[in-house]
């Protein structure tokens, strides 16, 4: 909180000295985030089992085609709320590399809930190459590796517009209001109507990307809710027990005073 | 706060007015501290445990569908081998006809597979741990037509067990169930 | 004969058994239990305590980590990850680890505070203090260390900055970096070496802050008032009294740093070290841990050459403060001679300055180079740590605590905020007018250790003294129930 504060001092600042350093012109224009009511925020924040499983869904059917997850599993899924039936479902429908077998030779299985997700491409450079030299990050982190988190991320989904005056794309280049330099590489991933839901949540691309932004909370903190709600016992004891230590210190040291 | 009194004596002579709230209050604040020393250790004997990874591939499965008759194949499983045999009609009828009482380690064929012609079991010596062998046609397999281990000379008999040799007990038998006909959990 | 005849035996069976043949309970009850303390610690005291307490939770924390944790480059990131992820607990470890840096420096900076305000590193406990210093230099070599081990974009550049520092020193610079690297650039070899200096310092620090309680319990506590304890009626055993108060403090300071852990336990880290590290890729802003920012700051306040006019000035001013202002029996500031002294090199300075940042006016000798700016920015940071060390002779001055020396107060506050505001510069980007700010920060930074408190030892004038600690206590007292008293009628 007090560093959040601090950055964006710093931030204001680091804007303010921009007036006069041209230099920085590929800062680009800083809009402020949207300030997304997420279920996940504050002391009691929990995540939304359904946002996360249609998210998981937006994953799956847009972003998984350049964007990696590198640090999930199958298995991990069963924290959205799959059973262990549905997340064997769900491995099986891709096929990993295994081996070598008793040949020595590298085959293909369909993967296992206690597989990797699986990658859209083999390396960096393949997935450089495939994506005109721009590099799509891996999403496992990608909630706790921004500034701004949450909100960020939602912010780039939603934040395609038209360049203002002055502003020229190269090839392969979009304009976002969010991201931070405002020049991007991915074109506007999300359309109405791209992804069907099945439990009649609003087809929409700012619900995708609300949703999809859900899952990415998760993957990126999935101990939230269980630190969280331990953290309320602990500071909940340690309150009480604080006042207990004091009325024990002012009795040992009543005698003093 | 109540006593504002001075010149009480010092605290290792009880204050005689109210000995049971200062007694409570120590107490309590002991034992506050017992629990914070207790709950704060948890996590790190629990951290030792095995890691959600490391349970995850606590389970595999195999396909058998492929293996002949008198062939044998070896899966990795908890970091050791195990043993699967598509035992022929002879060696059941040896497994089954043998004497149990006589047996080191008591155990009928039948309590050891779940499909008679399917024998499943880890394939570690029960006697110091090493591999058998008798897996992979033109192994030894010993006297009784099945294991041979090498390390003490231990002799496992077409169901895994014990006959002679160093050995105490049989080959162990883990935790299966056959999700299909031809599709085997192990763990 | 052995050493300890003079013994008193425990009523304890077990107890006396063992302390017959090695003497650990009479030494703690001695050190720990009848240790006669003073009676007027406020909770500034508690620091003490509350640091130690940081330094074994660092190290259990931190061997468990060690347990799951892979020093390579090929695995560290994707290690932490699976320590956050997969291993019971481990992101309770992790996080407990990684704000447990944080609050031991925390704790820390307000135990060296303490110090100085109470004037507890002056005689006779100026050993106690240059351990104390010791202690905090490793902490800053084992935190930047255990930084790095994450192997995220913030741990590579950070490393990569930091070691690159080392490239100042003339001459053999290069080759010094390049045998801290292992290589070529940071890479595996840097890693694996870190690591392995992360596990071990904190033990170094543990011998050391064992050295640094056994001097304290030599000299005893330095306390409020600042003055020497006269006798019993100055001081408590330390059991119960100060056990309970040191408890009760550290269970405050816990309930804080919990409320990090478990409900912003990145508040204090930067996003950037949650991308895996990238040789290729550079973060837009390099910042430190907040805990270095100050120093981080001073660092990069000398952004200009030395060239050899500036040189001549400092020089001059140098002379003054060795010859003048150090010398304990001269007061002639200003004597004609001095100056002459004083203006001839702040003249000189200027000049030097103006000739370094106005190339186009052609002054002599001003575009030559004696000290680079790297190396002037290395060495003013040096500087900085090492002027904590010799504190002890800066000032000099008789009474120790800030209570009683009003301007010193006021010089040590004003040091408190330059030092929060140069945190501050360290975390601006190095453009417009921050590194000037830095520069002036850094300069009262020097001056207040170099200048300022000779002086002040010299000529500051200390209210009246209470006669003993009991009596300031009792003064107290009398204080507040007067104040009581009014407020009840």
């Amino acid at each position: 909180m007090m560093m959040s504060h601090f950055k964006k001092v710093a931030l204001t600042a680091l804007a303010l000295c921009m007036i006069g350093a041209p230099v920085h012109a590929a800062e680009g224009h800083k809009y402020p985030l949207p300030d997304m009511d997420w279920s996940f925020e504050g002391p009691f924040g929990t995540y939304d089992k359904a946002a996360l499983q249609r998210g998981f869904l937006v994953y799956k059917q847009v972003c998984s085609a350049c964007h990696g997850m590198k640090k999930l599993y199958y298995r991990h899924l069963e924290a959205l709320g799959y059973s262990e039936a549905q997340i064997k479902t769900i491995a099986a429908e891709y096929t990993v590399m295994d081996g070598p077998n008793d040949e020595g030779e590298m085959f293909e299985r369909p993967a296992r809930p206690s597989d990797k997700f699986k990658l859209p491409y083999a390396n960096d450079k393949a997935a450089m190459y495939a994506n005109g030299g721009a590099l799509p990050p891996d999403m496992s982190l990608i909630v706790k590796a921004r500034e701004g988190g949450a909100d960020y991320v939602y912010g780039v989904l939603v934040g395609y517009t038209n360049p203002p005056e002055g502003v020229v794309l190269g090839n392969n280049q979009h304009y976002n209001k969010f991201k931070s330099g405002n020049i991007i590489a991915m074109a506007n991933p999300l359309n109405d109507g791209q992804v069907t839901y099945e439990d009649g949540t609003p087809q929409t691309a700012d619900q995708y990307a609300k949703d999809v932004t859900h899952f990415l909370a998760w993957a990126a903190e999935p101990e939230m809710e269980q630190r969280k709600q331990m953290g309320v016992k602990v500071l909940i004891f340690l309150a009480v027990f604080a006042m207990i230590m004091y009325a024990v210190k002012r009795k040992i040291w009543e005698d003093v005073h | 706060m109540t006593d504002q009194n001075s010149s009480s004596p010092p605290p290792s002579a009880h204050d005689e007015n109210e000995p049971t709230r200062r007694d409570f209050l120590f107490l309590t604040a002991a034992g506050m501290a017992a629990v914070s020393v207790g709950s704060i250790a948890w996590p790190f004997i629990d951290q030792w445990n095995p890691a959600k990874d490391t349970l995850a591939l606590s389970s595999t499965e195999v396909d058998v569908a492929s293996l002949q008759e008198g062939q044998a194949i070896t899966v990795m499983w908890r970091g050791k081998p195990v043993f699967i045999r598509h035992r022929t009609q002879k060696e059941i009828d040896e497994a089954k006809a043998v004497d149990v009482t006589a047996l080191r380690d008591k155990q009928t064929d039948d309590e050891r597979v779940k499909k008679p012609q399917w024998l499943v079991m880890v394939g570690v010596c029960t006697h110091l741990g090493c591999i058998p062998l008798g897996q992979k046609t033109g192994e030894v397999k010993g006297d009784y037509d099945g294991w041979f281990c090498p390390c003490h000379g231990s002799h496992y008999d077409s169901s895994g067990r014990i006959r002679k040799g160093p050995a105490p007990k049989n080959l162990e038998v883990p935790q299966y169930t056959f999700v299909s006909d031809t599709l085997i959990r192990i763990g | 004969m052995g050493s300890n005849s003079d013994r008193k035996p425990f009523n304890n069976k077990t107890i006396e058994w063992i302390d017959q043949r090695l003497p650990i309970f009479t030494m703690l009850d001695k050190e720990y239990g009848k240790f006669p303390t003073p009676r007027n610690f406020n909770y500034f005291w508690n620091f003490g305590a509350i640091a130690m307490f940081m330094l074994v939770t660092m190290i259990v924390t931190g061997i468990t980590l060690a347990m799951h944790y892979t020093p390579h480059a090929n695995y560290a990131f994707d290690s932490v990850e699976r320590i956050m992820r997969d291993v019971n607990f481990g992101w309770l470890i992790r996080y407990i680890h990684m704000n447990g840096a944080s609050f031991f420096f925390i704790a820390v900076y307000i135990h060296i505070f303490r110090g100085m305000y109470y004037g507890s590193f002056k005689q006779p406990r100026e050993l106690l203090w240059i351990l104390g210093v010791t202690i905090f230099l490793l902490m800053m070599a084992t935190a930047f260390m255990g930084y790095v081990l994450p192997w995220g974009q913030m741990s590579f550049w950070g490393a990569t900055v930091i070691t690159n520092l080392f490239s100042a020193v003339p001459i053999v610079g290069p080759g010094i970096v390049e045998w801290m690297w292992g290589g070529f650039a940071v890479d595996n070899a840097t890693l694996n070496r870190f690591f392995s200096l992360h596990f071990v310092l904190p033990f170094v620090i543990a011998a050391v802050v064992f050295l640094h309680v056994w001097a304290l319990h030599v000299t005893g506590s330095n306390n409020p008032t600042g003055l020497d304890v006269k006798g019993p009626q100055d001081t408590l055993p330390f059991n119960p009294y100060y056990t309970i108060k040191d408890l009760f403090g550290l269970i405050v300071f816990v309930a804080v740093y919990a409320m990090f852990i478990f409900f912003m336990p990145n508040a204090l880290g930067h996003p950037d070290n949650y991308i895996p590290a990238n040789p290729l890729v550079t973060p837009p802003h390099i910042v430190p841990e907040w805990y270095f920012l100050t120093f981080y700051a001073i660092l990069r306040s000398i952004f200009f050459d030395f060239n050899p006019i500036m040189l001549a000035g400092f020089g001059g001013i140098g002379y003054y403060v060795a010859k003048v202002v150090w010398d304990k029996n001269r007061t002639d500031y200003f004597s004609t001679r001095n100056l002459i002294i004083l203006g001839v090199s702040g003249f000189l300075t200027l000049v030097g300055f103006v000739g370094a940042f106005f190339p186009q006016l052609h002054i002599p000798l001003t575009n030559m180079v004696i000290i680079e700016a790297k190396l002037g920015g290395v060495l003013a940071m040096f500087g900085a740590v090492g002027l904590l060390f010799v504190l002890p002779w800066c000032d000099t001055h008789p009474v120790r605590s800030a209570r009683y020396r009003p301007l010193y107060k006021a010089a040590l506050l004003f040091f408190v905020a330059i030092v929060l505001l140069l945190g501050y510069v360290g975390a601006m980007p190095a453009e417009g007018i921050w590194p000037w700010i830095g520069l002036a920060a850094t300069g009262y930074y020097m001056a207040f250790f170099l200048v300022i408190l000779p002086i002040l030892s010299k000529h500051e004038k200390a209210l009246p003294l209470p006669a003993s600690i009991a009596q300031a206590v009792l003064d107290e007292q009398a204080a507040k129930a007067a104040k009581l008293a009014k407020k009840g009628a």
